[in-house]
């Protein structure tokens, strides 16, 4: 029988309903894996008390015939996600300490469909970065080595250790969170597959907030199977949050069928850009020549407001972020700075915010506060939302004239070195996000798959865009990309 | 525009985080970066167009006005850094 860390989730769904493994042998083999890795860094708390227990009791279900899809799965949680009595940082120092009374609804669902949760994991601060450079538990790191060289790799982000931890075969899959990108670029950056959904489709419910409008989570996960059978458990409304779709959920992995025969996908002169790397270019020409291969009619589209999506993504994200964040006061929950004689409750705030704040997060905060203030709110702050109308529109009118899909690359290069960008402006790391920023500010759902690797051998992903509520045909598209691709390189162990 | 220490001052005043003196300077700096980028949304053509609120179309669900939740305020008050007597505890507000 084949390690079983190796199965995919739709394996070791079956093999546990066919009982020919357990939950608890599912379980353990994990958790000596996640030992085996402290180098990736990860998982950052670690649970298996809790995971132990959670495999004991899929298993009581699986005996009973009671097994939904997730049951007995092992899955890591991004640490945005609060879990009731478990640290849940949100990767920053500002949190040390916190333990929520309460578990995110998104946990609860999965929970509840009986996964088994082995830790949290490691992410940018607040999700705000795309390398994972900016946590307080220092760098997860790339399981992908590019050729024969030693250096340590980004796995991408926000979600980088969710990315780092599938990729290596710690879990089987992981929950992410996208607020410009950051379940598409790590997966991407990792040779994995993720999906984030059209807004609404998953409760934010219990997940620390960046920005409200744009936060969607996702799965991240080794095939596209996976992540339809992921999905579904995560979806559906949620009277808890306010802004989640009271919508029937699709039976996603039903419409796992291939066949994209007569599908209309769009492919987006804008995302051509200057300097883009040729490996990029010919990763995407052999999308298209896969796509139309399976029958699909390739079209030439135009989404003219694309430029602007990142400009106006750095005005919306950090105001609803230093709207988010103000709650992070040193009062209610995670840490307090130590304050001196005299100090009053200003000095408290202040102090607390610079000790518990990163560079990154601290800069889009007062980016946020600059851009809301008297006298800018409607140079930049309604500007920018009046331009997230036109980029939305611009997809509409695609979809309006007959287009299924959109295919662009899901990143500008592959996995770049840790330590990189440190001296780089930091809207060099913000150009990580061309690609997929897009697809927040427009609500839609995207998953990136993996379809190639460049000369140095690290993978490359595609992107895939779909229409409201359509992640279902979407993840199909992309089950044929993955199917004609057939990527199945993976990382040397070297941890 | 451009932004100078003393506005970097006063917006890390209002954001409430404590920036030392010497780290103005340089953020000023971080601040007009992006800014600048941010400068190209003068390009567009927004005339005529709403500013968007909600990116699905939806009116949000309302429910009965009644207590869903409460009485615990010992869950409320196990994370607080200090927390006395049933309430969060700060410094001295009032003299």
């Amino acid at each position: 029988m084949t390690e079983l860390t190796d199965l995919t989730l739709a394996g070791a769904r079956d093999a546990l309903r066919a009982g020919e493994t357990t939950a608890a042998e599912l379980t353990e083999a994990h958790l000596t894996a996640i030992e085996g890795a402290g180098a990736l860094n990860a998982f950052v708390h670690h649970t298996p008390e809790i995971a132990r227990e959670q495999a004991k009791a899929a298993d009581a279900r699986l005996q009973a015939g009671d097994a939904p899809a997730m049951c007995g799965i092992p899955i890591g949680v991004k640490d945005l996600f609060c879990t009731k009595g478990v640290a849940s940082q949100a990767g920053s120092r500002i949190l040390e300490g916190f333990r929520p009374e309460y578990e995110s609804t998104i946990t609860t669902q999965l929970f509840d469909a009986g996964a088994v949760m082995l830790g949290k994991l490691n992410m940018d601060e607040f999700a705000m970065g795309s390398s994972n450079e900016t946590s307080t538990y220092g760098n997860a790191v790339n399981p992908w080595k590019a050729g024969n060289s030693d250096a340590a790799l980004t796995p991408g982000g926000s979600s980088g250790g969710s990315a780092a931890a599938v990729a290596a075969r710690l879990c089987l899959a992981a929950l992410g969170t996208d607020t410009g990108g950051s379940i598409r670029q790590p997966a991407a950056f990792t040779g994995i597959t993720g999906i984030k959904p059209t807004y609404g489709r998953c409760s934010r419910w219990g997940v620390v907030a960046f920005a409200s409008s744009l936060d969607q989570a996702g799965p991240m996960t080794r095939t596209v199977r996976d992540s339809a059978i992921m999905l579904q458990a995560m979806s559906g409304h949620d009277p808890k949050d306010s802004t989640s779709a009271d919508l029937a959920v699709p039976d996603f992995e039903a419409m796992l069928t291939g066949d994209v025969k007569g599908q209309v996908i769009g492919i987006p002169r804008e995302y051509r850009m200057d300097g883009m790397p040729e490996e990029i270019e010919a990763l995407w020409q052999d999308g298209i020549a896969m796509l139309k291969d399976a029958g699909a009619e390739i079209r030439d589209i135009s989404l003219p407001h694309t430029k602007y999506a990142l400009p106006a993504y750095y005005v919306i994200a950090p105001a609803e972020a230093s709207s988010n964040l103000a709650r992070y006061d040193g009062v209610r929950f995670g840490h307090r700075a130590a304050l001196s004689q005299g100090d009053g409750i200003t000095e408290m705030y202040e102090k607390t915010r610079a000790e518990g704040f990163g560079d990154e997060v601290q800069r889009r905060v007062m980016v946020g506060t600059y851009v809301l203030s008297a006298g800018f709110y409607d140079a930049y702050y309604n500007r920018a939302r009046k331009v997230r109308t036109l980029i939305k529109k611009d997809f509409e009118d695609v979809f309006a004239d007959g287009i299924d899909a959109i295919l662009t690359p899901a990143t500008p290069s592959s996995a770049f070195e840790l330590g990189a960008m440190t001296d780089a402006d930091p809207i060099q790391m913000y150009l990580n996000d061309v690609f997929t920023v897009t697809v927040n500010l427009a609500g839609l759902p995207g998953v990136a798959v993996p379809t190639g690797q460049d000369r140095r051998g690290l993978p490359l992903g595609l992107q895939l865009i779909g229409k409201p509520w359509q992640e279902g045909e979407l993840l199909n598209v992309a089950h044929c990309l993955e199917d004609r691709a057939g990527f199945v390189a993976r990382p040397a162990k070297w941890w | 525009m451009s932004i100078d220490k003393e506005t970097a001052r006063r917006v890390a005043k209002l954001a409430r985080i404590a920036v030392p003196d010497d780290r103005l300077e340089p953020l000023s700096q971080e601040f007009n970066a992006i800014l600048g980028f941010i400068e190209q949304l003068q390009e567009v053509d927004v005339a005529g167009v709403e500013p968007m609120v909600s990116v699905t179309p939806q009116r949000l669900k309302r429910r009965e006005d009644v207590v869903t939740d409460g009485d615990q305020p010992a869950k409320v008050l196990a994370n607080a850094p200090d927390a006395r007597e049933g309430f969060f505890a700060v410094p001295k507000v009032v003299e």
